[in-house]
């Protein structure tokens, strides 16, 4: 990583054109654990332990409450044939994704990745909010996992709403999945309009530059884009929520990219990974890696002028302080979670 | 002196729309004029019927001798079938409009002309976003067949917009309606036994019912309204959610394979969805309603789900022909025909 941005390694030592000292939490969670958030206010513990004398609870509950498999099967399936549910104008479907889709998600989330997650709750429990958070591991399973743990952990239980590229709407099966599951079209009308309705969005500015780097290339983020999510965030007044994500780097690590076959196929690009092509079908399994995902704190986005989005300079300024941020929180998890499987 | 009553010159009076229109203003304080090829099947009170081809420049002379100051033109079909394939339907859809526009335009009377379009404009693509302002700009280049006769009549509408900017223009994009006694190539595909469906491909869709289509026609009459108008229900169904609601089954089939079913079914009159329409049933439709709702005072009285289980509900009721079950329409229709039999009768 010799020509990675100068980020100290050490998550005590002073962050860039920041001259200050973060501590953490020096509460213990329910699961034995030192708490890893940062602590808040002057005091010795975090937003979730808040202050000394508050109860040590538990940052992350033994049983995950939104995810509820029906508990009458059979008049849920008798629902379910006869159409008798809604879904909303994007089509998500709530029923489907709290019973069937989050308790599958839940599996890969708890057993497989083991994933730990902190600072969830700095998301705001109401309104619009933007999640940017980094992209990677060849198959988004990334914004999967986000969402999981957004609906799963956050105290309002909030649903996370993604915006997939052209490419998703295109293949069978994967399409209509993340339609149900709350997905909208990566467009600014979509995004706005989500907001609009007050929902949690999450982007990856990096787009399939992330998901589709090597392996060198792990946890280096990629361009952000245009900065269209911050024109957004900016005319909508919508907080930005930064989103580490580390651990999906290794699930699908891509060791190579067969462009002439990419091309032939139409996609963005054609994965090697140490499984597949190798292993055919079962190749598609991702590896056990270890994931922490990280919230940042909220970025308000309310006390610009009315046109400030059509100020390209102050949008690329933005863009880049919320990739910084980003950049940040990567390399201290990633020297935190240690070895990548165990 | 009074004001002078209001004319209004309806095309395609004999069909599902523009009679239903027709009927509607029976009893109001205007004349009306209906033309199309047929003469309606339901007679309609207090109303001129004109025998014209909206095609045939005959049509200015029938615009300027009926002395008419408004024209709804609901004339754009979607069904190939009946206009002898898709070249009649195309010179029907383009060809018709330009005429009537041009007709429309000499005429000094006109102050309000009203187009029935459809969101069929907006084509449909898989990136495209997910709720459909009328802002957005079609991507012609990708529209076929309906939707492009759609979209170049628009553009004539625009065009003659610019011309004679004294005319208040409205155009209105309706969904695809169903309803009891509609009859569309979308109600055709939900009505058959075992529906084709394109695997793995789940669309929303978002629909209109036939009476709040006709009640969209009625407000676009009103003098504040001009502008594009998108037209549907609220809300939207998945069409596999759709499938289970209307109670049937589906048959999802490899996409090449729903193509080619699609033509076949076409091609034996089963049902007239042309193949251009594809696209619905792969990736759907749905369109902003906003618009319609704030500066048209459009409310539809159904909802998507609601347009569905009437249309589910009481068109299975007119098949099964249970008597006192008809709706109105049908039942004027078996009460004229009646009538003329017995006129014959009594003749002989």
């Amino acid at each position: 990583m010799a020509d990675a941005e100068i980020i100290p390694m050490n998550p005590h030592a002073r962050s860039i054109g920041r001259a200050h000292v973060r501590i953490r939490c020096r509460a213990v969670t329910s699961s034995g654990r030192p708490c890893r958030n940062y602590a808040v206010g002057g005091s010795d513990f975090c937003r979730v332990h808040g202050g000394a004398d508050a109860p040590v609870e538990a940052v992350r509950p033994d049983a995950p409450a939104a995810a509820s498999p029906p508990a009458d099967v059979q008049s849920f399936a008798r629902r379910r044939s006869r159409g008798e549910y809604a879904v909303d104008d994007f089509g998500f479907d709530p029923e489907l994704f709290s019973s069937v889709l989050l308790p599958l998600m839940g599996i890969l989330y708890e057993r497989y990745f083991r994933i730990r997650h902190v600072g969830v709750d700095r998301v705001p429990s109401d309104g619009p909010v933007m999640l940017v958070a980094n992209h990677s591991g060849t198959i988004p399973l990334d914004a999967v996992m986000l969402q999981y743990a957004l609906a799963t952990y956050h105290p309002a239980r909030r649903v996370m709403r993604n915006v997939g590229a052209n490419l998703v709407w295109e293949f069978p099966l994967i399409g209509s999945l993340a339609r149900k599951s709350g997905a909208a079209v990566a467009c600014e009308e979509d995004t706005v309009e989500l907001l609009r309705r007050g929902e949690v969005v999450a982007v990856f500015p990096e787009g399939f530059k992330g998901v589709g780097k090597g392996w060198r290339e792990r946890y280096r983020l990629q361009r952000f884009g245009r900065g269209g999510f911050i024109e957004v965030a900016l005319r909508t007044r919508t907080p930005i929520v930064p989103v580490s994500i580390v651990g999906a780097e290794e699930a699908y690590p891509m060791i190579a990219d067969v462009r002439p076959l990419a091309r032939a196929l139409g996609l963005p690009y054609f994965p090697v990974t140490p499984t597949w092509p190798l292993l055919g079908p079962l190749g598609l399994l991702p590896l056990p890696s270890k994931w922490i995902i990280e919230f940042g704190e909220p970025m308000e986005m309310d006390g610009y002028a009315d046109d400030a989005h059509e100020d390209a300079m102050l949008v690329f300024d933005l863009s880049d302080t919320v990739r910084d941020r980003i950049q940040q929180m990567l390399v201290r998890n990633l020297e935190e979670r240690g070895g990548a499987f165990f | 002196m009074a004001a002078m009553r209001r004319r209004i010159l309806i095309t395609g009076v004999s069909r599902f729309l523009g009679l239903r229109l027709a009927k509607r203003l029976e009893h109001e304080d205007v004349d009306v004029v209906g033309v199309d090829l047929d003469e309606p099947v339901v007679p309609v009170e207090n109303m001129e019927f004109v025998r014209c081809d909206i095609r045939n420049p005959l049509i200015a002379r029938v615009v300027e001798a009926t002395k008419v100051d408004t024209i709804v033109h609901t004339n754009i079909a979607s069904e190939p079938a009946r206009l002898g394939g898709r070249a009649g339907m195309k010179e029907n859809n383009v060809i018709g409009t330009m005429q009537l526009l041009a007709a429309a335009q000499r005429a000094r009377r006109i102050r309000r002309v009203v187009v029935k379009s459809s969101t069929a404009v907006y084509g449909m693509q898989p990136g495209e976003p997910s709720i459909i302002s009328e802002d957005h700009a079609a991507q012609q280049t990708d529209l076929r067949g309906y939707g492009r006769d759609c979209a170049e009549a628009e553009t004539y509408v625009r065009d003659f917009g610019r011309r004679r900017p004294d005319v208040a223009l409205v155009i209105l994009r309706t969904q695809n309606v169903v309803g009891p006694t509609v009859r569309t190539s979308l109600a055709g595909y939900l009505s058959l036994p075992v529906i084709p469906t394109a695997l793995g491909f789940d669309p929303r869709l978002q629909l209109l019912h036939e009476e709040d289509a006709v009640e969209a026609l009625w407000l676009a009459l009103d003098d504040d309204a001009r502008g594009i108008f998108n037209i549907a229900g609220g809300g939207i169904v998945y069409l596999s959610q759709a499938i289970r609601i209307l109670g049937r089954r589906r048959l999802p089939l490899l996409l090449p394979a729903a193509a080619v079913t699609a033509d076949v079914l076409r091609r034996t009159g089963l049902v007239d969805f042309p193949v251009d329409q594809l696209n619905l049933i792969v990736h759907g439709r749905v369109v902003d309603i906003r618009r319609a709702r704030e500066r048209l005072g459009f409310v539809p009285r159904y909802d998507t789900r609601a347009a569905l289980e009437d249309f589910r509900d009481n068109r299975d009721a007119a098949t099964v022909q249970k008597p006192g079950s008809h709706p109105a329409w049908e039942r004027e229709l078996f009460e004229y025909l009646k009538n003329k039999v017995d006129q014959e009768r009594e003749r002989v």
